[in-house]
């Protein structure tokens, strides 16, 4: 009842995790709702519109279309959801380190990240994916390199503000043990903020593993996935447009609920999280920010613009 | 003595101009480095590679005459400094494959680099500007929300979508212009600069939106009513150059990176800039590329922050104005 009773207070969200629900289904599910098998090549087949035979049509090896799609979402969002909790796993776990630790380990840890912060993202995953060898794996490790940062510098700032308070004293004068104060009460008070933080983020990882898919440093054949089947059907741009078409539209589909699905789901957790956390969040968002704006630096004075931006 | 302007930024002394060239000469070494180390440590001989790429199966002495030749035989800190040296002398290496200097490989992808860059902007701010103005001035009625809506749909839709529909869209069903540009042309920059264009113009209509609202309710506003000027004069001589200032800092760091190349519109389009470069650089384990342009990227970026910081001062004379003790 008490679920029930959440879904109607909070229409927007019921209806986007049902949506987000449903595109795990199907990724789960994809080889029960699949009609044929997305490897199986059948060269006379090649290249057909969409019929009834193949909903989306074939591609050049006469694979269908639809299947392939329905194993490239398995293929995404599981690499995503891998993705996104490394990198959160990682991140928090350096950023707790620097914070409550501080010294040398704090240094080395924040310097790291200003320099990752001050260049292009795509460029240095790139580089790092292409150093490596091109394959899935490595293009989620170069995706981490460079990602960890974020969750490392909010970690860092939350557990500063909270060693700030009472509790935090009370428990150092009683005696308590490091262990038991980072477990009982510095990971409970910060965990809520990177969990929005790592929902809202979803979306983006899945269009960062796609792009670098598309370039030819993420997937490789015969693995269905979107980014590189879009890169495949390039190719054949004038005879199947339906290679490019429906590719891209799970792509962005899939993006657009994860990104709606993040946001109201920060919506619906922030009124539970104090102001000064929110405002330390919102750092973070203004530092992404002047990443999509393509370009940073540490130092910038340009920071009450971003500030400005995200009132 | 420090400056600080009344909204709050540092103007930048010439003593931390110094500072800030030091830090950019002491990041170029570092990533200089790193680069460095990466491709030592990177799995793969480059020396097959090459081979390989010209379809012919290398003997072992052959591969070993290729490394002597690439000089890939010598200790990884003799490399380093082999390099540097030649770097400081303005002498990047040759490319592996290309057989051509890294210097010029990157001087003749600059010039489409630049053009994109700034034709991509230009369409950018044609769009964005007018579309933010719009969707202020009927906020939350049906213009806004229509606007709204389009630039939710570009920050959505993947940059290599959007180029691969606008190449089936424009070159091939309409036939209008050329599927690759192969030479650059004004015409065979449109294609590539309006994909990004579109990216960006959805994140700054929303950036000129923000800015126009926050300016339409501040004091000298509503004292130019009070006046009785006309609406349409208050837009375009009070609130639009007030709102405008914030733009040109997000126009210098987008410049920033788009003149270190957008690989995947570039490899679309086979626009010849610096990402489609670098993109074939990385493909195919081309060292001395890949080292050329990471250092070229790192100093254009910083380079670029740095200017726009030191620029503030011009755009805005109120600026600096202001003597803090700080």
């Amino acid at each position: 009842m008490k679920i029930i009773k959440f879904v109607r207070q909070n229409r927007q969200f019921g209806i986007l995790s049902i949506l987000a629900l449903f595109i795990l289904l199907v990724a789960l599910f994809a080889p029960v709702i699949a009609t044929h098998n997305p490897y199986e090549a059948v060269l006379q087949d090649a290249l057909q519109a969409p019929g009834k035979d193949h909903l989306f049509g074939t591609d050049v090896l006469g694979r269908d279309l639809y299947s392939r799609i329905l194993y490239g979402t398995s293929t995404s969002i599981s690499s995503a959801f891998i993705l996104v909790s490394i990198i959160f796993i990682i991140g928090t776990g350096l950023g707790i380190i620097a914070g409550y630790f501080g010294g040398v380990i704090e240094g080395i840890i924040m310097r790291i990240s200003d320099i990752m912060i001050s260049f292009p993202d795509l460029i240095l995953v790139i580089a790092i994916a292409g150093i490596l060898g091109p394959s899935l794996g490595n293009a989620i490790i170069a995706i981490t390199v460079v990602s960890w940062t974020k969750y490392a510098r909010l970690a860092r700032s939350l557990v500063l503000k909270i060693m700030q308070s009472d509790y935090i004293a009370a428990a150092r004068l009683t005696g308590s043990k490091t262990s038991h104060i980072l477990m009982k009460y510095l990971f409970p008070n910060i965990l809520p903020i990177l969990i929005v933080t790592a929902a809202t983020d979803i979306g983006s990882i899945i269009l960062q593993l796609a792009s670098l898919s598309f370039l030819g440093f993420g997937a490789q054949p015969p693995t269905p996935e979107w980014g590189y089947m879009l890169s495949e059907g390039r190719e054949f741009l004038q005879r199947a447009p339906w290679l490019l078409v429906f590719p891209g539209l799970a792509i962005f589909i899939v993006v657009v609920i994860f990104n709606l699905f993040g946001d109201s789901l920060r919506d619906i957790l922030d009124p539970n999280i104090d102001k000064e956390s929110k405002s330390l969040r919102k750092r973070e968002k203004e530092n992404e920010f002047k990443k999509d704006c393509k370009g940073t630096s540490r130092i910038h004075p340009s920071n009450w613009v971003i500030k400005w931006m995200w009132k | 003595m420090r400056y600080i302007s009344t909204k709050g930024e540092k103007i930048l002394s010439k003593k931390e101009i110094i500072q800030r060239l030091l830090q950019i000469i002491i990041v170029l070494f570092g990533v200089s480095f790193l680069t460095f180390s990466l491709t030592y440590l990177a799995p793969g001989d480059p020396a097959y590679a090459m081979y390989e790429a010209n379809g012919v199966v290398p003997t072992q002495q052959m591969l070993e005459s290729a490394r002597q030749s690439m000089g890939l035989d010598k200790p990884f800190l003799m490399r380093y400094f082999t390099w540097l040296i030649n770097c400081l002398q303005g002498n990047l290496g040759t490319s592996f494959f290309k057989h051509k200097e890294v210097a010029i490989l990157l001087k003749d992808r600059l010039l489409p680099t630049i053009q994109l860059a700034f034709f991509s902007l230009l369409l950018t701010l044609i769009i964005s500007i007018p579309l933010g103005i719009i969707a202020a001035i009927y906020k939350n009625r049906l213009a806004d929300y229509i606007i709204r809506g389009l630039t939710f749909l570009g920050i959505s839709m993947p940059s290599f979508w959007v180029g691969l529909l606008l190449l089936y869209i424009f070159a091939l069903r309409l036939n209008r212009m050329p599927v690759i540009s192969s030479e650059f042309g004004f015409q065979k920059l449109v294609l590539p600069a309006a994909t990004l264009a579109i990216a960006m113009s959805a994140k700054y209509t929303r950036q000129v939106r923000a800015a126009v609202l926050e300016e339409i309710n501040k004091d000298y506003v509503i004292g130019a009513r009070a006046r009785g000027i006309e609406e349409n004069i208050i837009l375009i001589k009070h609130i639009l150059p007030n709102s405008m200032l914030p733009l040109i800092t997000l126009l210098g760091l987008s410049l920033g990176s788009l003149l270190a190349g957008t690989a995947v519109v570039e490899i679309i389009f086979s626009y010849p800039g610096l990402g489609n470069l670098a993109v074939s650089a990385v493909a195919t384990r081309d060292y001395p590329l890949i080292q050329g342009f990471v250092l070229w990227i790192s100093l254009m970026y910083m380079s670029i922050n740095l200017i726009v910081d030191i620029s503030y001062k011009y755009f805005d004379p109120r600026i600096g104005k202001k003597e803090v003790r700080g």
